[in-house]
């Protein structure tokens, strides 16, 4: 489904990925763990096509998206489904025309076809009733449902979260965690999940991938990364501040 | 401590830097004018807020503007021409506002309340990743917001100007025909005489190309707009400094360019 190969990225002198490669298959969901700021949404983003490596390529069922123009990625991109860390809402909006905006675009659907889309979604989302709410008035829990909606409302084949569970108290962030694993399950898709939280991270994934100093160190199930003999993997599982990763 | 000080030769490379992202955009937006879709609803929305909801300020400046230069105007004929000669200030001061007030003012006063606007929404939704989104939604950045906006000054901006015209001269009329007392018809005959549709035309294309710089720079700075809220402030006031200098700059090439009348 997805190919990553050899990827590299630099913002000045800051090398934030130095050769990474993974691969996602057609529907499993794939967790890749990481310090914050080790570049895991720098790799999330290259997936999407919203960033371009300086070497190394990214395909999408066999297309290199790294060399197409922005039309043709948008084809690509039409499989993908991304859910914000911010949640990134338009806020100039309401949430019913949230969730319709990409059914608008990648769709020629009628109106009423996409309000009923619109509501269909946010239900599946645990929301009613909140089409004409503006993003501001909801709380941080039903933003990032909200996102989902968005997400998945024009029948993506992948759907991206990029910290899914951070900014919301343990019980949201779990609630967050049984929606990510029903979605897979009701709507047959691929998942590619960056976070840092590891309680999510085994409840969700078939696989879990670590970035570190810009490579996946390890990837396995996650029982093989529980038990890795990778001492940088341990202190990372463990939430360690002694160990091989620096503090600071 | 030391302070890292930029050489001069840092200051003109940003310079061009700065420059060829500015043209870069430019030459974006006005290719994708040509594609499909076209965001009427936000083009819309656009007008209204660029022309619109300019209304009063355009007014209010174009009004003072008005009565100042024809207080001056006044003083300059009675004074080193002779009483009687005030009647010659109706094209004067129509031409003078036409032709390089007003649009300058409207230019200004739309920088100062829409271009910083621009930056400030544009660039607020760069740093809570909304124009990754809107990508990611299948909706080119460009498309959906620097077009639209871009189109809408470039329209609004000669309507305000027109506007601004009119409120400008009865302002200049209004001090010298019934404050002072100069002879309504001989003010309003040499207006009518002296004035070609040109001088109002040339201010016209100057508020057009006022337009494209406004939203241009605005949507500029909001795109790069990094930094969380101190960025979104930077951009803001970059956005303000950066197009009342080239609408300054551009006012004096225009004006050199284009003929004095035709």
């Amino acid at each position: 489904m997805i190919r990553v190969v050899d990827l590299h990225k630099s913002f000045g002198k800051n090398k934030v990925l130095q050769g990474v490669s993974l691969r996602l298959n057609r529907g499993e969901t794939l967790v890749i763990i990481g310090q914050s700021g080790c570049g895991k949404s720098v790799l999330l983003k290259h997936i999407v096509g919203l960033l371009k490596p300086d070497r190394g390529k990214v395909f999408v069922d066999g297309v290199d998206i790294t060399v197409l123009n922005d039309d043709k990625l948008h084809e690509v991109t039409r499989k993908f489904g991304m859910l914000f860390q911010g949640t990134a809402l338009f806020d100039s909006m309401t949430v019913g025309e949230n969730v319709s905006f990409g059914l608008e675009r990648y769709t020629d659907y009628s109106k009423e076809k996409i309000q009923e889309l619109v509501k269909k979604n946010l239900e599946k989302v645990g929301l009613r009733g909140v089409e004409h709410l503006m993003p501001y008035a909801l709380s941080g829990g039903m933003r990032k449902r909200v996102g989902l909606a968005r997400a998945i409302a024009y029948s993506p084949d992948v759907i991206l979260y990029d910290e899914p569970s951070t900014g919301i108290d343990p019980i949201r962030a779990d609630a967050i965690n049984d929606l990510i694993i029903r979605m897979k399950k009701d709507l047959n898709v691929s998942e590619f999940i960056i976070t840092h939280d590891m309680v999510s991270a085994y409840k969700i994934g078939d696989r879990i991938g670590m970035l570190y100093e810009g490579k996946i160190i390890e990837m396995g199930t996650p029982d093989e990364i529980r038990n890795s003999s990778n001492p940088v993997v341990q202190q990372f599982i463990h939430g360690r501040a002694e160990g091989p990763i620096e503090k600071w | 401590m030391f302070l890292k000080v930029k050489s001069p030769v840092h200051y003109i490379l940003d310079f061009f830097e700065e420059m060829g992202e500015v043209g870069l955009l430019f030459f974006k937006t006005i290719k994708n004018m040509f594609r499909k879709p076209w965001e009427k609803k936000i083009f819309i929305q656009q007008l209204e807020e660029v022309g619109v909801r300019s209304l009063p300020v355009v007014a209010l400046t174009a009004a003072f503007g008005g009565l100042v230069f024809g207080l001056q105007t006044y003083i300059g004929f009675h004074r080193y021409i002779g009483p009687g000669s005030e009647t010659y200030g109706g094209p004067i001061i129509s031409l003078g506002l036409a032709k390089e007030l007003i649009p300058i003012l409207v230019g200004l006063m739309v920088t100062g309340r829409v271009g910083s606007a621009m930056a400030a929404e544009i660039g607020t939704m760069k740093i809570t990743e909304q124009i990754d989104a809107l990508f990611s939604l299948g909706a080119d950045p460009i498309r959906y917001l620097v077009v639209p906006r871009t189109l809408a000054s470039f329209i609004m901006l000669p309507c305000l100007t027109v506007f601004g015209d009119i409120i400008g001269m009865a302002a200049g009329f209004f001090y010298n025909v019934y404050l002072m007392g100069v002879n309504r018809v001989l003010y309003i005959r040499n207006t009518l005489l002296y004035m070609e549709m040109w001088d109002v035309f040339s201010g016209l294309i100057k508020a057009s190309i006022f337009g494209v710089i406004i939203a241009i720079i605005g949507c500029w700075q909001g795109l790069k707009a990094e930094g969380g809220a101190e960025g979104v402030g930077r951009a803001t006031t970059r956005t303000v400094v950066i197009a009342s200098i080239l609408i300054l700059i551009f006012n004096f090439f225009l004006s050199k360019a284009l003929p004095a009348s035709v």
